[in-house]
């Protein structure tokens, strides 16, 4: 009574774990491995999957791509001295900030994991207000540099007061994304 | 400190809980991960900073209206026992159960909200409901959520939405499920194909416990696994379609079954049915796989009398955990499959062999 798909490496018996990956060049490949090699292959824990099982198979995983793009260096996050070497041993950050630290190359392995690389679902409410300030402040400030340029100074002087009256009393939250 | 066998729901209680398609969808859940900012998460926190943010988490958590009566416990404060019969009740994950110092639960009353501490995220909470309600469920963890980010401070990225330990759990950091009861279509051996297209569409299949794919009592689960990319409610509604899409099939499956293989409908039913009614040892495996088809008798009306309740009740009551409660002495594994037996042999006393004729159509309920 149970899913029968065999093992993708030894061919013999029931496969246990199911995966897939995507390579570099966007090609996804199905991985059901039995319970003996994914031991063997060290993949038998489910959430270092993704990010094992596309370094030793394919030779390139996430984890390879932020080592790349660190140019070969052991990064570590500041906040919490977690590093990329962790990050392949566990698949697992070791803090909120750290997702800022491995930014780089971190997007093709959220591209081959997610719907999309960018969140728009629900928001803190405190950080929905400051995220549509700070949406209508880059508008502002787009606005101002095209009236600069265009000479138009009464309309930069109207901009400029807007934007300095919505900068004023409030300081914007920080976030992590640059 | 509250005693969790004096606040848990009857086995009995539990089981006699209804909801929309419940002979089918056994129960539906959707799980939110939430970390806060400035900490590190649970894996990596030494026990110091995960005790820490316990004491952030927890008493904001108790404080909301709907955790007002709840039991409120650090897994250290939990024995081996007590964490295997929440694991049986779906209450907490496996993982959450190896958890000791440093993490913790809180359960409220009707045991619909479920809040794991410095699990594999600082926050682990899930709204739990019987039957096909995943949409309740969404709407009940998302005001629970929205009342807590009030009192905690988020870890929350403009571009990758709520952080989370696994970059596989990023953005909204939702996990709908639903548990299937599915024997028509293992029967008919159709599972494999459903369960292959169910992939493509992104949603992941799993066995009854989450682990690997052995579907024990053919109950299968049932859950989004992107996160980034959508909003919650196109992966409910995604969900929904897909879930009402499988229990159709199912019906049908069951209906062709009883149409064009009426004799090994009959004979899977009347033998687990026998063993049963007749085993005097009986593993917890077996005892599901069987109960399952007892179950599916009932569905069909094999059973004139006898409930689902029963036979739900049954399900959780012979799970290695659940068996051990109702003894003091502490059983082996073989004890564990005589008294099973017992237990089974006599809550079947009263419940008459299946029928061997088909009921008269639309009778089954």
């Amino acid at each position: 009574m149970s899913i029968q798909k065999i093992c993708s490496i030894c061919k013999e018996k029931p496969a246990t774990t199911f995966t897939s990956y995507i390579s570099a060049d966007n090609k996804k490949t199905d991985l059901d491995l039995c319970d003996a090699c994914a031991k063997a292959k060290g993949i038998d824990d489910p959430a270092a999957l993704l990010v094992a099982s596309a370094d030793l198979m394919l030779g390139l995983g996430a984890s390879q791509e932020i080592e790349q793009a660190a140019g070969g260096v052991d990064l570590k996050c500041p906040r919490c001295g977690f590093t990329q070497t962790d990050f392949k041993k566990s698949g697992r950050f070791g803090c909120p900030e750290c997702y800022l630290t491995f930014a780089e190359g971190l997007g093709g392995h959220l591209k081959a994991m997610h719907k999309g690389t960018r969140h728009i679902g629900k928001t803190p409410e405190a950080l929905r207000v400051s995220r549509e300030n700070s949406d209508r402040l880059k508008t502002l400030q787009k606005k101002l540099a095209k009236a600069v340029e265009s000479e138009n100074f009464e309309e930069a002087a109207n901009v400029r007061d807007e934007i300095k009256q919505m900068t004023e009393g409030s300081t914007p939250l920080k976030n992590l994304t640059r | 400190m509250k005693d969790l066998h004096q606040f848990l729901i009857s086995p009995a209680e539990t089981a006699r809980r209804h909801g929309p398609h419940d002979r089918i969808v056994m129960s539906s859940r959707v799980r939110l991960a939430r970390n806060l900012k400035n900490a590190s998460f649970p894996g990596w926190a030494k026990k110091p900073e995960r005790v820490k943010i316990l004491e952030t988490i927890r008493p904001a958590v108790e404080s909301l209206p709907e955790m007002s009566d709840s039991f409120s416990e650090a897994m250290d404060n939990l024995g081996a026992l007590d964490k295997q019969i929440l694991v049986e009740r779906h209450l907490i994950s496996r993982e959450h159960a190896a958890k000791s110092s440093g993490s913790g639960l809180v359960l409220n009353r009707e045991e619909t909200f479920s809040v794991m501490i410095n699990e594999e995220d600082h926050l682990r909470m899930q709204a739990l409901r019987p039957g096909f309600q995943i949409r309740q469920a969404w709407s009940a963890i998302d005001h629970l959520d929205s009342e807590l980010e009030k009192k905690l401070d988020y870890a929350f990225d403009n571009e990758l939405g709520y952080l989370t330990a696994c970059p596989t759990n990023l953005g909204t950091a939702i996990r709908v499920s639903a548990m299937l009861h599915l024997p028509g279509l293992v029967l008919a051996e159709q599972i494999n194909p459903i369960i292959q297209s169910v992939n493509k569409l992104g949603l992941a299949v799993r066995g009854l416990y989450g682990e690997g794919t052995e579907a024990l009592g053919n109950v299968f689960q049932v859950s989004n696994q992107m996160t980034l990319g959508e909003t919650e409610a196109v992966i409910v509604e995604r969900l929904e379609k897909v879930l009402s899409q499988i229990i159709e099939h199912e019906e049908n499956a069951r209906q062709t079954l009883l149409e064009k293989k009426t004799k090994v409908v009959f004979n899977h039913i009347g033998r687990a049915y026998g063993i049963l009614a007749n085993a005097h040892s009986i593993s917890s495996k077996e005892t599901m796989n069987l109960l399952s088809l007892l179950r599916l008798g009932v569905d069909l009306g094999l059973f004139p009398g006898a409930e689902r309740s029963l036979v739900d009740e049954l399900f959780l009551t012979t799970q290695p955990a659940h068996l051990q409660k109702q003894f003091s002495d502490k059983l082996s594994a073989e004890e564990r499959d005589l008294l099973r037996a017992d237990m089974v042999r006599e809550r079947l006393k009263n419940v008459s062999r299946p029928v061997a004729k088909l009921p008269p159509p639309n009778t089954a309920n």
